[in-house]
């Protein structure tokens, strides 16, 4: 199933190589993709098929070696590393697998951070909202050491839609949790996507997460085989 | 074998990594620094003790109180020495029908082997250098001596059984001996005409010399020989012994050097401590790996113990080779202060470094290392066990284990080992509470600031231990570099200030009570300033609580001679300048029931005597008893009148006595000392110019060296700094890397980063502005006992310095955030 709307993330012949002691490695070979605006998309294969490596270059967390990737129409490449970052602030969520809070500051102040960055006015009056829609409106002034899994999971959440991102990316966001933990936060993460009519992109080996996603994308040795 | 390779292996890659190489600095800096010092104490302080033997007249003196065997010449002048031979004794000069004691010195072409005599024509006349010696049937005298007499160069005297004829005034001669007051006039006679005085006869009391001179090793070696022959009669007499002035010029020398070597080396394995920490840290996963894989605990740790131990081999090499060279440095510093060349320096140094390098490496990473072993191989599913931390005790006793080991190869002084633990306790103490309320605070600030300070400040807040370590070894680095930099200045300067011009360099003594006034005008008119003058009354030590003293009771020579003669006893009624209390009280005005006694520390130990002892001194035929009441420590090298012990007023008043003052004469004043004894004959002149000098000379060459020596201590503490930052350099890379990810620019990360390294220095600076003033109050009143000038300075430029390396050191480790895409360094957690 295809979404008829325009495209937000367009990624044209990509690919990256790094260099290994054995050589250039090729890690992503001539990936052509387009994705629409309130689709929901997952990226599934085997470890070291490229799925995170494809996850990052499409979110502009690193730039490709050959090809192009366009985010609302802008060749991130083109972008320094400032402009990028501007991108990702202004536009595009993340959810890790290993949370990636900052541990020194408190939920609030987790969730708070990209509003903050991107000049927001009042950016606590938003950060509570976001903490309040994933049930942790008592956890406020807890730092990420004092949340379980599933708490500091929901707080990256939070964090990811803060700003009201156009893309949400999303690296394996239950790797690191058990399974009754793990549906939980799926079903939040999909209930506040359709909510917000975010453009989801999900990165997981889990089939049953990727029938959640309108469509699906299959990776092997670098290269899509399945879309 | 297997483990040994293993080791080795690891080591390599570790070494390539980068990991290890704050360690081997760390090392290679503390073994420097230990062993320039080990070649100072070595060779240095031996080249100064030389300088010294200038005031002994050679560079080893055997004293005996019979002939000095031809045997033992010859083995000297076979070792490679030059010797000369004296005979002192102390004989009747008359001339007329006057009478006087004198300390008579018969010498021998040689003499004296080290220094020169200094000689005038004429009372008080022009004085002139002279290698020669007083030609058979003449003898030189000194102004003492002219002036008891009343004679002039040119007269004769009668000694024993020959006539002899005053050639010279005697003005210098390098080994007159240890107590200025204590000794008879002086006269010096050629060896040849001994035998016809006929004063020497079986039972005389007579003291022969041999004075040595040649290269320090030769020198070395014939103590040595002669000390383990255990010869008879025999005794070695050292430059300590002779004159309190030098003594504690080179025991402060001494202190400053052991402190400096000290410091730098728990300097160096504080960096060690955190750089194995990190280096910890970093090994959890690969240790979890190798512990799942089957390796035992005891495999994990050999692996990392020999690699320490390999590196600390190689690091405290390569410090060695670097003290080796920099004592080159030392000893360009020091030439024309010894009279021969140094001997090449000894492989013992090589050996002792290599022993501090392993020590400091083994004492301050060994802990953190054995965390390892309790790396949880579940580690390999869940990334978040960690072993436990360490507790506090465990490493602080590696830490305090490893220094006593090296403290007393060092200074050989417990004192300073005790003050310099307790000084690092509590600077830590200091830092570690100034730091936790300072974070404390500015923890309440951070929802008053921007996104970016709040973060940095959010940063220190929660990583407050880490903060805290960090700040620590920050401002302790930083304090030491302020004490070696504005704070030692102070000090040398306050050490130097001791002899500033005008420092008495003329004692008058003999004053006869009824000249006091007279004197004190005469001087007067013509503006030479007199210090206080004090009364001074000769008596011997004869018994302590009730017990007689007994000269052979004591093993060391110093306390024998000193039992032996007459002390010099005065009373006061205040405590004199540049004399401290160390124990009881001094006696107020009211106070003259009982007679008390204030005792010198120095002679108190060497003597035996307690507080609360009764001494009996024998004055004038009389015994007086009186009790310890305090013992003072005497600043001997201020040139001051002071005295060993010191009665209450009241008590020795009635016994005869004379009066003892000091001032200062410029060169070209000279002419004053004639008209002053031809004005008050009875007073005698002694001349401390020359042995002034000499230790001005030593005080410079010693804040030369201890400059050189401090300067590896600065570098240690620019490394401890550079180990605090890195640290958290790692957390700070990813932290940074997931800012950017959430879409803050290089600007704001940079802004954080700033924030974050702003305010970690300020704490740092003004904890350490803080600290180093303590210590150095501390330093100066109880280790090096001198007034010291706080210099305000210290609390512009502390957090100035600290903020500057902190923010730019910190931003040079975390360059690399701005260098890797945030996916790689988000990648690597």
């Amino acid at each position: 199933m295809q979404s008829t709307s325009r495209p937000v993330v367009q990624a044209e012949k990509l690919g990256k190589q790094v260099l290994s002691p054995a050589g250039q490695l090729i890690i992503l070979q001539d990936i052509d993709l387009t994705i629409h605006a309130g689709e929901t998309l997952a990226i599934v294969g085997v470890s070291g098929s490229g799925k995170s490596t494809l996850l990052g270059l499409l979110a502009g967390l690193d730039i490709p070696t050959s090809g192009r990737v366009f985010i609302d129409g802008t060749n991130i490449s083109d972008l320094d590393e400032d402009g990028r970052a501007r991108m990702r602030n202004q536009r595009v969520g993340f959810v890790f697998q290993s949370f990636q809070l900052l541990a020194s500051l408190t939920a609030l102040e987790n969730v708070m951070l990209p509003l903050e960055l991107a000049g927001a006015v009042a950016p606590d009056i938003e950060a509570r909202q976001r903490l309040t829609e994933v049930g942790l409106a008592e956890r406020l002034q807890h730092y990420p050491n004092q949340l379980s899994g599933g708490e500091q999971q929901r707080v990256a959440i939070a964090r990811a839609f803060a700003g009201k991102p156009q893309i949400l990316f999303a690296d394996e966001p239950t790797g690191n949790l058990d399974q009754k933990t793990a549906q939980q936060i799926i079903d939040l993460l999909f209930s506040l996507n359709s909510e917000h009519g975010t453009t989801l992109v999900l990165v997981t080996h889990n089939p049953a997460i990727a029938d959640h996603c309108e469509r699906s994308l299959t990776l092997a040795g670098g290269k899509i085989i399945a879309s | 074998m297997k483990t040994f390779s293993l080791a080795v292996n690891a080591l390599r890659r570790d070494w390539r990594s980068g990991e290890l190489r704050l360690i081997a600095i760390a090392v290679v800096i503390a073994v420097a620094s230990f062993t320039s010092v080990s070649f100072f104490t070595d060779r240095v302080l031996q080249a100064t003790e030389l300088q010294s033997a200038e005031l002994l007249a050679a560079d080893l003196v055997l004293l005996s109180g019979r002939a000095i065997d031809a045997g033992l010449i010859e083995r000297a002048n076979a070792a490679g020495l030059i010797s000369s031979r004296t005979t002192s004794f102390r004989s009747i000069v008359i001339v007329a029908e006057k009478l006087q004691m004198a300390e008579v010195k018969a010498i021998e072409d040689g003499y004296p082997v080290r220094g020169h005599l200094r000689i005038s024509n004429t009372l008080f006349g022009e004085e002139s250098i002279t290698t020669e010696l007083p030609a058979p049937g003449t003898v030189w005298v000194d102004v003492r001596l002219l002036q008891i007499l009343n004679i002039e160069p040119g007269d004769q005297i009668n000694l024993g059984a020959s006539q002899l004829t005053v050639s010279k005034v005697l003005t210098y001669e390098p080994d007159r001996g240890g107590d200025l007051f204590n000794i008879a006039p002086r006269l010096l006679m050629n060896m040849i005409d001994v035998p016809a005085t006929e004063l020497i006869l079986p039972g005389s009391r007579v003291q022969y010399r041999l004075l040595l001179g040649g290269k320090l090793d030769a020198i070395k070696q014939f103590r040595q020989m002669i000390e383990s022959n255990n010869e008879d009669d025999l005794k070695i007499h050292s430059i300590r012994d002779a004159r309190p002035e030098l003594k504690s010029a080179l025991e402060r020398a001494e202190q400053f050097l052991g402190l400096a070597a000290l410091v730098s080396i728990a300097l160096a394995g504080l960096a060690v401590a955190m750089s194995a920490q990190r280096y910890a840290i970093r090994h959890f996963d690969n240790c979890a790996i190798m512990r799942c894989l089957g390796a035992e605990q005891s495999t994990i740790t050999n692996i990392y113990f020999i690699q320490l131990l390999i590196l600390s081999v190689i690091s405290s090499l390569a410090g060695c080779g670097i003290g080796y060279i920099a004592q080159h440095g030392l000893s360009a510093l020091m030439s024309g202060l010894t009279p021969e060349a140094l001997p090449a320096p000894s492989l013992l140094p090589v050996a002792t470094g290599l022993l501090t390098g392993m020590i400091t490496v083994l004492g301050f990473a060994m802990p953190q290392i054995l965390r390892l072993r309790n790396v949880s191989p579940l580690r390999v599913l869940r990334r978040d066990l960690a072993p436990l931390p360490l507790r506090g005790i465990t490493t602080y006793i590696f830490a305090v284990v490893a220094l006593a080991l090296l403290t007393p190869w060092q200074s050989g002084n417990i004192h300073l080992t005790v003050y310099m633990l307790l000084g690092i306790f509590v600077t830590g103490l200091i830092l570690t509470g100034s730091a936790r309320l300072m974070i404390h605070w500015l923890n309440h600030l951070r929802s008053r600031v921007g996104v970016a300070a709040r973060y940095g400040l959010a940063n220190i807040a929660r990583r407050k231990n880490q903060s805290i370590a960090q700040i620590l070894g920050i401002g302790l680095g930083v304090m030491v570099m302020l004490l070696l930099t504005l704070i030692r200045t102070d000090l040398l300067e306050s050490w130097s200030n001791k002899l500033p011009d005008g420092t008495p360099n003329y004692f008058l003594i003999n004053i006869q009570p009824d000249e006091i006034e007279m004197l004190q005008a005469f001087m007067q008119q013509h503006a030479a300033l007199t210090t206080d003058i004090y009364p001074m009354i000769r008596g011997r030590l004869t018994a302590i609580n009730g017990k007689a003293v007994n000269p052979n009771v004591y093993k060391d020579q110093r306390a024998q001679r000193l039992v032996s003669r007459e002390f010099n006893l005065s009373w006061a009624r205040d405590l004199q300048a540049g004399n401290r209390l160390v124990a009881g009280n001094w006696w107020s005005a009211h106070e003259t029931d009982n007679t008390q006694f204030s005792v010198e520390q120095g002679i108190a130990e060497t003597l035996g005597i307690n507080m609360h002892d009764k001494l009996t001194y024998s004055i004038a035929g009389q015994d007086i008893t009186g009790e310890v009441t305090n013992l003072r420590w005497v600043e001997w090298d201020s040139f001051n009148v002071n005295f060993f012990v010191i009665a209450n007023p009241g008590k020795l008043e009635k016994y005869p006595g004379t009066y003892i003052t000091s001032f200062y004469l410029a060169a070209d004043k000279k002419k004053l000392l004639i008209d002053l004894v031809k004005r008050f004959p009875s007073v005698t002149v002694v001349d401390i110019d020359a042995l002034l000098s000499q230790v001005r000379i030593i005080m410079q060459q010693v804040i030369k060296t201890i400059e050189f020596v401090f300067g590896f201590t600065l570098l240690a503490g620019l490394i401890v700094m550079f180990a605090a930052l890195q640290t958290t350099h790692d957390e700070r890379i990813h932290e940074s890397a997931l800012l950017s990810a959430l879409g803050a620019n290089r600007h704001q990360i940079l802004a954080s980063l700033i924030a974050e390294f702003l305010c970690l220095g300020l704490v740092a600076g003004v904890s350490s502005a803080f600290s180093a003033t303590v210590v150095a109050l501390a330093l100066a009143e109880f280790v090096f006992k001198m007034d010291v000038f706080i210099n305000p300075w210290v609390w512009l430029i502390a957090p100035l310095i600290c903020s500057l390396v902190i923010v730019l050191g910190g931003l040079a480790g975390t360059r690399k955030v701005f260098n890797t895409a945030p996916m790689v360094a988000l990648r690597k957690i």
